[in-house]
């Protein structure tokens, strides 16, 4: 798990990170959201033990990054934003190189790298030159080397950027296959509609200070104070619009001007007051046809709190 | 034991070792360098016994070691900080150096093994050029012990050069920035040190008027200043009567040898520390709560 209380990373008078307090619960895929500069690559680079901190605390596993940096190292698999590759190695030499750097013995390692390779899609590459792979694999040889020590938590710095549409959505399946693994990772990525896919929590930070964290119902809670119910009854719109009044947590009801039987309630209460409501609703005598909670377009919310600051 | 042969023996100086050697250009450059040393020698020779005189002498073959020894440590001069400046800091611009950091190795191993890497191929063309010398052997003047001393003060110029270089590569963040800087250490030691004694010495000498007799005080810097050049300390271990004179002047009685290899094993040592605390970032440590996972 990782635990970050307080975080801070200052540059002089320039504030790239304030106060960051954030737990991610062990094999949660968490997901990083912000503008160029928000602070993302900082957290990053501070829980990969490549950054000091201002302030504040982080631990990985429970290990202390400031105090504890090579306990940290061996739990961690990290991948940053920008990175190169050794062009005269072969892909086999490549993850058998990082693989000895983790002290993994010979033998082991020649039993883990087909493994990876074949995880990441890479096997029929394994004698060819890094040099020569395209930018999608490059970033997948990354992943591979990332896992090499069998890593509990891995850091992901936008490892979808840069890369085409397939090679997205091979990412986004080996991304899953992790998450099978029951691996905790933090990833970031501009591109939301993936995260808010793969992710069981987002966080969105800007301006270095995290503005919401959650899963994607909470985030627009956090964000806009409320979230859309959609109610649909077979008829007495009217009595089931009053009886949705009376809840405290109901800010507004509209009804669907194209469809007549479709009620849209701006709610505010939680995740417990909106299970006793809906609740009460079945029990009640309304004909309800269906109640469901509208599906965020994230974006919208991400570019509205943001005001397009990249 | 097996923590000391982790630092020697590691993945990094495997892998440096590997890059290096399996590209032509190095296979290159031994070959040229082999050439011009030979073609040095031949051509010394040739001189030796078609214009000065009919036959190579001992004395004749002593010359040629000196001038072949002097040749490589030209060399190790001018090559070294090309082969270390770019160490660390071409790392970083090829944004390897991260990864690398976020692994298990300590920064010691990493940057000793950049270190050996880079040096053990200024050594295989040190040793390559071996059968050179047996034609020096060959016609005798030189002993065993003059070759030990010569590559031992080569070896130590290497070890320090390449220590330097590799520190402002740690500290600089351009390859560039480093290697010019090193160049310019480099410069300094070679030719600076020299103008530098010179002048104080005639500061020195043009003041007291002579050597210092009972009660005068001697004049150390000047030595100082002249022991961190690796060419002269050399041609005194060749030549045991050379700047005899001024350090007698200056009131000084120890071998510059001794001076250059206790600066050169300080200068290595000290540049290997820096490089090694700078490598990491220093994780500020305060007191925190230590949590369980």
């Amino acid at each position: 798990m990782i635990e970050m209380t307080n975080l801070t990373k200052r540059y002089g008078s320039f504030t790239a990170l304030e106060n960051l307090t954030l737990t991610i619960d062990k094999g949660t895929v968490f997901g990083f959201v912000g503008p160029n500069g928000a602070g993302k690559s900082t957290t990053f680079s501070i829980l990969a033990t490549l950054l000091a901190p201002s302030d504040g605390s982080a631990y990985v596993n429970g290990y202390d990054v400031t105090k504890n940096p090579k306990q940290v190292r061996r739990h961690i698999g990290y991948v940053p934003d920008f990175f190169g590759v050794y062009d005269q190695f072969k892909v086999n030499e490549y993850l058998d190189f990082y693989g000895a750097s983790y002290g993994i013995s010979s033998a082991e390692r020649k039993a883990i790298i087909p493994q990876l390779l074949e995880l990441v899609n890479l096997t029929e590459k394994a004698d060819s030159y890094v040099d020569l792979l395209s930018r999608g694999m490059k970033q997948r040889l990354c992943l591979a080397r990332a896992l090499i020590h069998d890593p509990e938590v891995l850091i992901l710095d936008e490892p979808a950027s840069g890369l085409d549409p397939r090679a997205r959505v091979e990412m986004r399946g080996i991304l899953r296959e992790l998450k099978n693994m029951d691996k905790t990772i933090i990833i970031s990525s501009h591109i939301l509609p993936e995260l808010s896919e793969i992710c069981d929590e987002l966080g969105v930070i800007e301006n270095g200070r995290l503005i919401a964290s959650g899963n994607v119902g909470d985030i627009e809670l956090q964000l806009q104070g409320q979230k859309t119910l959609l109610v649909t009854v077979k008829d007495n719109v009217e009595q089931a619009a009053r009886f949705f009044e009376d809840d405290p947590n109901v800010v507004q009801i509209n009804r669907d001007e194209q469809n007549g039987q479709l009620l849209q309630l701006s709610y505010q209460g939680s995740d417990d007051e909106q299970m006793a409501l809906l609740k009460k609703a079945v029990n009640s005598d309304l004909s309800i046809l269906t109640l469901s909670q509208k599906q965020t377009n994230l974006e919208d919310v991400f570019m509205e709190i943001t005001k397009g600051g990249e | 034991m097996g923590r000391l042969q982790a630092l020697f023996i590691n993945p990094v100086l495997n892998k440096e070792i590997k890059l290096r050697f399996r590209s032509f250009k190095n296979f290159l450059g031994i070959f040229l360098f082999l050439a011009v040393c030979g073609a040095v020698s031949l051509a010394f020779i040739y001189i030796e016994t078609q214009f000065s005189h009919d036959h190579f002498t001992a004395s004749d073959s002593r010359n040629l070691f000196m001038l072949l020894s002097m040749g490589q440590l030209g060399l190790i001069v001018f090559i070294t900080p090309g082969l270390t400046a770019g160490a660390i800091s071409g790392e970083r611009e090829k944004q390897t150096l991260n990864i690398m950091l976020t692994t298990q190795q300590s920064s010691t191993s990493i940057i000793l093994s950049k270190l050996f890497s880079s040096i053990l191929f200024l050594t295989l063309m040190l040793v390559a050029s071996l059968p050179l010398y047996s034609i020096v052997f060959l016609y005798g003047g030189v002993s065993p012990q003059m070759v030990f001393v010569t590559f031992g003060c080569q070896l130590l110029t290497m070890l320090t050069i390449g220590s330097i270089g590799i520190m402002f590569s740690t500290l600089m963040k351009k390859t560039i920035v480093s290697t010019i800087t090193t160049y310019g250490v480099m410069l300094f030691f070679v030719v600076g040190t020299i103008i530098l004694f010179f002048i104080m010495l005639r500061f020195i000498v043009g003041v007291s008027q002579g050597p210092p007799g009972a009660g005068q005080s001697s004049h150390i810097l000047p030595y100082l200043v002249l022991m961190l050049n690796p060419g002269v300390a050399m041609m005194t271990s060749f030549e045991k009567n050379m700047f005899v004179y001024q350090f007698q002047q200056l009131g000084i009685d120890w071998p510059l040898w001794l001076g250059f290899t206790l600066a050169y094993i300080t200068m290595t040592v000290t540049a290997l520390l820096i490089a090694i605390k700078r490598l990491r970032p220093a994780m500020r440590l305060k007191p925190t709560r230590k949590k369980k996972g």
